[in-house]
């Protein structure tokens, strides 16, 4: 619709800047050359604060964790204040709850058994915002621990697996199939 | 589509210009001569009713003294005092907290800054620009580290954007209308002028990986908030932010940069900005996993929603005011799209059946507030007053009975009027106005 009127306009801007803006307009806003400010830095010390766990388990640190263990960290680090006893809802959301997205329409609760896709964002959030009133103070074991708690409460592993960088990838969540990317051609 | 047409004679005898049911004028009647035709009738109609009644006029108290000292930042009359925002958690209770934009009270394109909505989910912090730093690192040829001081030193650019949380108009999703203004419908979005660095300009400097295809930005607040960004949008328009309106970034916007993605869900626009990954894939991180994947009606979700589509809502009249006598009004609103320019706004006075178009308030810019107005004689009946946009894509605000389709509505009224029943609603707003001049929400 307007497009043509948008390129007439930026013809028109060319022709009477000239030769020498043509010259200088090397993609950079035509400001010339880079200005080059940044330090360069290497992985290693970028390491503490690179903590964003991938899907396929890419960056999960060593160490691992249980059921057994979780439910103790639970308690002592005061999730349950939150999140009530075995996660089952306080003044905050419930982690471990039967309840089901079916029959409960477009504003069903968003549980982690029936509606989160992937088991390695369970051990990103954890372990980046909680607990809320004291971030950032859980151990790498702290967090394998109470994801296995969660998911085992949950039902979704078995009461004595083991969560490592390997098994919890591999955590099949039931609802992740039923995902539809939105606008496939903005990615 | 059934736009009545009754053009009258341009002459004295014509004053009324009625181009849609229920009294909307031609829009040409807000400029040069309907102008001065409507002011010509008004003044007739005033100088009958001047006279014994009116009283002399006098200087006021105000008008006598000194004023107040004038002091280091402006403040607003004492008079606006109810313009304000809304709080959802005003002690700072350890969860998220959210304000909402007064668009009710407010007028023109720009939000003023003290005004724009803001969620914070661990409240504001506290960052020293000069300890702050911008990592940018993962898929790159050098890793590199930039500073504050070092940022500013930047080539920048200037743009308005509005910002709007993928969860605004929530209570839009309500299967019957909710009774609330527009603070509490629309209030999660605002829009503003600002000033930064292109983000293309850093990616250019640390060399990315031509296999990557996301970023991750990370910000430095306690739940340190990430999301993932496909890396199309960064090379596109992503500005790392430095300036809201004119002066640096408001503590709660992100101070001292933030990530702005000109249309974008308000939670991808990452504030503090301390870190940014590149990758090959998403990380499917909690608010994009959970928060901003709207359930369907079958049940499925969408996923990577990110845009704000065409939308527009009208401002005044609106919930919470009210109409005192029949006779002249200017209805005016709000429009923009995450996609590109406001070309086109409609407005209907009967709920659907015939539109007009509104005056679009130039310059239009892309992925920005675009004021509309549109002259109206109220003839003191019933109407329903409702708005639609198009945008430069020949994108259309989808009617309510086809955006509910698609979209889904609630099973129950919605209760909580802070609460996030779906997200990303662009379809249509409606105020019905009766016999009294009372406003109410309507679905139309």
């Amino acid at each position: 619709m307007s497009m043509p009127k948008v390129i007439s306009l930026a013809a028109l801007l060319l022709a009477g800047a000239g030769a020498m803006a043509l010259a200088a307009d090397d993609g950079k806003n035509g400001l010339g050359a880079r200005p080059g400010l940044g330090q360069p830095i290497t992985e290693a010390d970028v390491k503490p604060w690179d903590i964003t766990i991938l899907p396929d388990g890419t960056n999960l640190p060593p160490g691992s964790g249980t059921a057994a263990v979780g439910a103790k960290v639970f308690v002592d680090k005061g999730c349950n204040q939150c999140h009530g006893d075995g996660g089952k809802g306080g003044k905050n959301a419930a982690l471990v709850t039967d309840e089901k997205l079916q029959g409960q329409g477009i504003e069903a609760n968003k549980t982690i058994k029936d509606f989160w896709a992937y088991s390695t964002t369970l051990y990103d959030y954890i372990r980046r915002a909680m607990p809320w009133p004291t971030p950032h103070t859980l151990s790498d074991e702290d967090t394998y621990n109470l994801v296995a708690y969660i998911l085992a409460e949950n039902k979704l592993i078995d009461a004595n697996a083991v969560m490592d960088a390997k098994t919890l990838p591999q955590v099949k969540m039931p609802n992740h199939d039923n995902f539809i990317v939105k606008f496939p051609d903005r990615i | 589509m059934g736009i009545l047409r009754k053009r009258g004679g341009a002459g004295w005898s014509a004053p009324d210009e009625f181009v849609a049911g229920n009294g909307l004028l031609h829009r040409r009647a807000l400029l040069g001569r309907g102008l001065m035709l409507a002011g010509a009738a008004g003044v007739s109609a005033a100088s009958g009713a001047t006279g014994a009644a009116a009283e002399p006029l006098q200087n006021a108290e105000w008008s006598m003294h000194q004023g107040t000292t004038v002091e280091a930042t402006g403040r607003r009359s004492k008079f606006e005092k109810d313009t304000v925002r809304i709080l959802s958690n005003p002690k700072g209770e350890p969860r998220t907290q959210h304000a909402r934009t007064p668009h009710h009270r407010l007028s023109g394109s720009i939000t003023p800054s003290h005004l724009h909505f803001t969620i914070l989910h661990n409240g504001i912090p506290d960052i020293d620009p000069e300890q702050h730093k911008l990592v940018i690192h993962g898929m790159v040829k050098q890793p590199m580290v930039f500073t504050m001081d070092k940022l500013m030193r930047y080539p920048m650019v200037t743009r308005q954007t509005f910002v709007e949380c993928g969860g605004n108009s929530s209570l839009m999703f309500s299967n019957e209308p909710i009774q609330k203004d527009l603070q509490y419908l629309h209030g999660l979005v605002s829009n503003s002028e600002w000033t930064g660095v292109l983000l293309s300009t850093l990616l250019d400097e640390v060399g990315v990986d031509p296999k990557a295809v996301w970023m991750l930005p990370e910000g430095a607040d306690t739940p340190l908030l990430t999301r993932s960004v496909p890396l199309k949008k960064a090379w596109d328009d992503a500005i790392l932010v430095l300036y809201q309106n004119g002066e640096r970034l408001m503590a709660e916007q992100g101070y001292p940069v933030r990530l702005l993605l000109p249309g974008w869900e308000g939670n991808m626009n990452t504030k503090y900005v301390r870190r940014i990954k590149i990758t090959d894939q998403p990380a499917m991180s909690y608010y994009e996993a959970r928060n901003y994947s709207p359930i369907l009606p079958d049940y499925t979700a969408y996923k990577f929603y990110f845009v704000n589509e065409v939308k527009s809502f009208i401002t005044s009249p609106s919930f919470g005011q009210s109409l005192k006598d029949p006779g002249y009004y200017e209805i005016s609103g709000v429009a923009y799209s995450g996609t590109g320019r406001i070309e086109r706004v409609m407005v209907s006075a009967d709920g659907g059946k015939s539109w007009a178009d509104a005056a679009v308030q130039g310059p239009t810019m892309h992925k920005a507030f675009t004021r509309f107005h549109i002259p109206w004689r109220w003839d003191g009946s019933p109407a329903t007053l409702t708005s639609r946009a198009i945008d430069d894509g020949g994108n259309i605000q989808p009617l309510r009975a086809d955006f509910v389709k698609e979209r889904g509505q609630t099973l129950k009224p919605a209760t909580n009027m802070m609460g996030f029943y779906s997200q990303h609603y662009n379809s249509l707003t409606s105020w019905g106005i009766n016999a009294k001049g009372e406003i109410a929400h309507v679905y139309a």
